[in-house]
């Protein structure tokens, strides 16, 4: 089952709800018993780097994360922040990420936007894979999603970037290495195309 | 490429939705929960829901009716009404709440945007402004409680404020415009939009997609909200909730929209 760990950040109801109109089971970790089985984990995320990887060690469940991702292999998606501690480091914060995806997560330079609004990048934006299926599957085209966010993912191996999106600069939207995939956006609140991309997960 | 705002805003009295003309006479226009369902087939953009009683009546949040919206919606919500603290704030995120508005509570105490900023994250703290016009002299002024409580403050000046104090959208009401659905104020957004880079959204006005167009044609990355438009339909104002398809709404966008506009019109 598909376990989606809340350590008090972002948004849990929105992905139970999501899996709920899908007919798929899933179940909401806040301990590292309720750990116990997963067969996937989504980690949602908003605010800031430091703020989300302090909560992730104070809520109990870290040792049995890494054991399910790193030992057993399990598939893990990260959304947002979520998505960014995934990387080494961040110019956000000083406390190291859990580095599944080698990258650095940097701040958008505003000097490259072609327009007079800046930051956070906010709004709906277009997010293109660079391979079809997957996480992508039905998604290769016009695929669109809800952004909020002011750092960016850079991902250290380039065939670790799994979609492109840009912002004054084209940035990985999407990463993935092995088991580990990460979002930039917000599947949970980006309607047919985020439903499609978190039933695709759950069909990996 | 990033694509400019369309968003309904919803208001809410006495657990219903209503919509005011200048900020009075509010007409009973339904059930808030059926309207996001309608505005989650529709596909809409982002949705922002005022309280409009939570601030006059003292009653502040009502938690349980925030947390049925924020399960209901499939696209980002912003939240405002009778949020005072940081605490408050808090807990609407931990609802399913992507944004959450303030604005007496701010324009008493602009810390209050830093401290808030801090706990949520910039992106999901935004402030409203409601902005009213001097009858004589046409001086620009933020009011609050429902346009009841004039503060005085020119909201051009304010605007500056908020971006140092970190907030991560600013979304300009005018009180003026509010119900009457005769286009946006242009003059107000210019000035508030040349002297910020945070994302700005405005509401108050819109009467037709064209009036969309013109505030997106001008601005280009812009939220362009609407309550009256989105929810009224006719010379009559009959109850329809609806919202432009996906392929009109491109099309608007994409004759309105040049990335470049905001920035060569300065």
């Amino acid at each position: 089952m598909i376990a989606i760990v809340d350590y008090g950040l972002g948004n849990v109801l929105a992905f139970v709800n999501v899996y709920k109109r899908l007919n798929i089971p899933v179940t909401v970790a806040k301990t590292a018993s309720d750990l116990v089985g997963a067969s996937k984990l989504i980690l949602p995320g908003v605010g800031a780097f430091d703020h989300a990887m302090q909560r992730l060690e104070q809520s109990g469940m870290r040792q049995a994360i890494d054991q399910l991702v790193m030992q057993q292999g399990i598939p893990v998606l990260g959304i947002c922040v979520g998505m960014q501690i995934l990387a080494n480091s961040s110019d956000e914060g000083t406390l190291p990420g859990l580095g599944w995806i080698a990258g650095q997560v940097r701040k958008f330079d505003v000097a490259t936007l072609p327009h007079h609004t800046h930051l956070p990048h906010m709004g709906w934006n277009d997010v293109t894979p660079v391979t079809g299926g997957g996480l992508f599957a039905g998604l290769e085209q016009d695929a669109r999603f809800y952004f909020l966010h002011s750092y960016y993912f850079d991902c250290l191996q380039l065939q670790d970037t799994l979609a492109l999106s840009d912002y004054g600069i084209q940035f990985s939207s999407a990463v993935s290495h092995k088991n580990v995939y990460g979002v930039q956006f917000h599947p949970e609140k980006s309607h047919h195309f985020g439903s499609q991309l978190l039933k695709n997960f759950a069909e990996l | 490429m990033l694509r400019p705002r369309i968003i309904p805003c919803l208001l809410v009295k006495n657990k219903g939705l209503v919509k005011t003309v200048r900020f009075g006479a509010s007409k009973y226009v339904g059930d808030p929960i059926n309207a996001v369902k309608i505005f989650n087939e529709k596909e809409v953009d982002e949705l922002i829901v005022l309280d409009i009683d939570a601030t006059t009546t003292g009653a502040g949040p009502d938690f349980k009716m925030i947390q049925n919206l924020a399960a209901e919606c499939r696209m980002p919500l912003c939240y405002g009404g009778g949020v005072k603290t940081a605490e408050q704030a808090k807990t609407i995120i931990s609802l399913g709440v992507e944004k959450v508005a303030l604005s007496a509570a701010v324009l008493a105490n602009p810390e209050l945007v830093t401290e808030i900023a801090n706990e949520i994250g910039s992106q999901s703290m935004v402030v409203v402004l409601d902005v009213k016009k001097r009858l004589f002299g046409g001086k620009y002024e933020i009011w609050t409680h429902n346009a009841k409580v004039n503060t005085g403050k020119c909201p051009i000046e304010f605007a500056q404020l908020l971006e140092k104090m970190g907030v991560g959208e600013i979304v300009l009401n005018s009180i003026d415009n509010d119900g009457e659905m005769k286009g946006y104020d242009m003059s107000l957004v210019k000035q508030v939009r040349e002297v910020t880079t945070v994302p700005l959204s405005v509401v108050g006005g819109a009467g037709s997609l064209k009036d969309i167009g013109n505030l997106i044609s001008q601005f280009g990355i812009i939220g362009a909200v609407a309550g009256s438009l989105f929810v009224f339909k006719g010379a009559y104002k009959a109850v329809l909730i609806n919202y432009p398809n996906p392929a009109d709404k491109e099309q608007l966008i994409l004759s309105s929209y040049r990335a470049d506009q905001a920035k060569d019109s300065r």
